[in-house]
């Protein structure tokens, strides 16, 4: 449990974003929205009517218990859940305003544009140059001083470049666990997303490591919209602006993280946040 | 209380006891297999001893067991070998990565997998009978005096493919291929099933296509399965006498295929390698079996000759595919 203090002194620091952000904040703030979102594993009902709004460039964690719902409700963002077999949802979810599971929409490019990280981080077993430059060869980018730009570009922001700039053509696999994840990161920056989604990106690493990666995203934010699933309550407390509460396949609460965690509405969040079950 | 504690310890002397028997069980029987072969082996080494020489590699059969030598055999069973991984490797790897990553979750893809798992267990003579119906003969559809043939123009030769096929090494290789392409699907598609989720799911996460997933991440995390399962199938393959005694490989030759009868002719010989696989053969096992009910006591000792090479052969061959596995095993883990 984190004292008020201490949470304080980092929510001051974000004091300078200038919107007030609601739940009833619509149009050009908003970057993702989904209305009456159900999911479905077979029979199962993982979601029962999500309608949240997320808004763009600031950090909004999702937080539950295990098997609430969070992870599952992060990959119908980027459509990841339908390479799952038996998989089906009912309700929009609007990217920009565009409900991205219509069947126009090129689900290849809808990925480019939303970057993941997983949990456990998976580099190719290839060179390091090669992992992050994937992304924008496989969109079809040839010319090798473009994509050398790129490289480095990414890698700076993920504060990787200083570690690894004399080992481009060293395998992947050599580097250590919290490098392996800075690199999955650089890798999904790679691709110019607007979005990145972060499925409990820092459970796997030691505390150092896990600094490092939140001070990333605090960096990241300026530029992209970042959505991040976390089992750690203080970690949410640390790096987001907004906080959404899942139980039990529903959204019980949103708002900005401040509020969540100093005087939330219902009962079921308080009884989360302070440790009473989860 | 000193009953049951009496009970309790007989239980545990006959177990001890009936896991001792077990355990014998298992190493007799391990044991045997050794044994039997170990024996095979010396007796084979015993009669093929002083028989296998360098005159035995470079010379044909003869009416003279002295004479008679494996070459055309050799290389009846070298172009046996490289045209059926031609045949085999694409439309078997083809076939493991559609129905592993493409095809749809339908009912006919799950009795297209069932069939083909049947398929494995056909025994050989049934593929030879098919193969001389269906390549050798080509249903006689092309009948009359004149044979007819395919002309194909390259660079430094021509290819003249005749029809029907005939008894020619291609339909041979292709009878082969059938053999073993059930297995090398069942093989590979197992060494795609093995490749991590989470490697696949980073790659489409990055905006690849399933094909190129497949391409860049999924083939190459498999490929040592798929490289051992067909190395494996192709010396499966080299071993079979039956099929080839149906498509009537022949028995008594004094030629080898295009006339290529040493390594070096491979390279200075272009028409030989583009008739080589439009022409007659025979194979190793063919040629031993032929020896062995030839009358005259010397052709066994010319049979176990042809028999100890075999079993190099299929040795070199297992321990490449040993090899290439480590290989790989070890560059894709760092």
């Amino acid at each position: 449990m984190m004292t008020l203090k201490s949470f304080d002194n980092f929510v001051e620091s974000d004091k300078t974003s200038t919107s007030e952000v609601s739940q009833t904040d619509v149009g050009t703030r908003t970057k993702f929205e989904t209305r009456n979102l159900c999911f479905y594993y077979s029979s199962t009902k993982a979601l029962h009517d999500v309608s949240i709004q997320i808004p763009k460039k600031k950090v909004t964690a999702l937080i539950g218990p295990s098997g609430c719902g969070k992870s599952t409700f992060l990959r119908t963002l980027n459509r990841m859940n339908e390479l799952i077999e038996g998989t089906r949802q009912t309700g929009e979810v609007l990217l920009d305003g565009v409900d991205v599971y219509q069947s126009r929409i090129d689900v290849v490019l809808l990925r480019k544009r939303i970057g993941m990280v997983f949990q456990k981080s998976t580099p190719f077993p290839k060179s390091v140059f090669d992992n992050v430059a994937y992304g924008p060869r496989v969109a079809g980018e040839r010319s090798k001083s473009h994509l050398k730009e790129i490289v480095e570009e990414s890698l700076k922001k993920a504060a990787l470049w200083e570690e690894v700039k004399d080992r481009l053509k060293d395998s992947a696999m050599a580097l250590s666990g919290g490098q392996q994840q800075r690199l999955c990161i650089a890798r999904a920056i790679a691709n110019s997303p607007d979005v990145l989604l972060m499925d409990e990106p820092a459970s796997a690493l030691d505390p150092a490591s896990t600094a490092r990666i939140e001070d990333l995203i605090f960096q990241l934010k300026k530029n992209y919209t970042i959505v991040i699933v976390t089992h750690n309550m203080q970690q949410a407390a640390r790096v987001s602006n907004l906080t959404a509460f899942f139980f039990e396949g529903e959204l019980i609460e949103f708002g900005k993280t401040k509020e969540i965690f100093t005087n939330p509405d219902k009962k079921q969040t308080e009884d989360y946040i302070t440790g009473r079950f989860g | 209380m000193k009953k049951t504690e009496r009970d309790f310890s007989t239980h545990l002397k006959k177990r001890h006891f009936a896991g001792r028997i077990f355990k014998s069980i298992c190493c007799a029987s391990t044991w045997t297999g050794i044994v039997v072969l170990v024996v095979l082996l010396v007796a084979v080494l015993w009669k093929a001893w002083g028989w296998l020489d360098w005159d035995y590699l470079s010379h044909y059969d003869s009416r003279h067991p002295e004479n008679a030598g494996i070459l055309a055999g050799f290389w009846g069973s070298f172009w046996l070998a490289i045209l059926t991984t031609l045949f085999t490797v694409p439309i078997g790897v083809g076939a493991a990565v559609y129905l592993e990553e493409f095809a749809p979750n339908s009912r006919l893809t799950r009795f297209i997998q069932v069939n083909i798992a049947n398929l494995a267990g056909v025994p050989s003579i049934v593929y030879g009978i098919l193969g001389l119906t269906f390549f050798v003969r080509m249903f006689d559809l092309f009948q009359g005096d004149q044979d007819k043939e395919i002309e194909i123009f390259l660079i430094l030769t021509s290819v003249k493919i005749p029809l029907p096929l005939g008894r020619t090494l291609v339909a041979g290789a292709l009878t082969l291929s059938l053999l073993i392409l059930p297995v090398v699907i069942v093989a590979a598609q197992e060494a795609l099933k093995a490749v991590p989720s989470s490697l696949q799911n980073a790659s489409l996460a990055l905006g690849a296509t399933r094909w190129q997933t497949v391409k860049h991440h999924i083939i190459p995390s498999a490929a040592p399965g798929i490289l051992t399962g067909i190395i494996l199938s192709i010396s499966r393959a080299i071993g079979e006498t039956a099929p080839l005694v149906m498509i009537g490989a022949l028995t008594y030759v004094a030629f080898s295929p295009g006339d290529i009868e040493s390594p070096v002719q491979l390279v200075t010989n272009p028409q030989g390698i583009a008739k080589a696989p439009f022409d007659t053969f025979t194979a190793m096992p063919l040629q031993i079996y032929n020896w062995v009910s030839r009358p005259k006591e010397e052709y066994r000792h010319v049979a176990a000759a042809g028999i100890v090479l075999m079993l190099v052969f299929l040795l070199a061959m297992n321990a490449t595919a040993i090899f290439l596995r480590h290989h790989f095993k070890k560059k894709l883990q760092l």
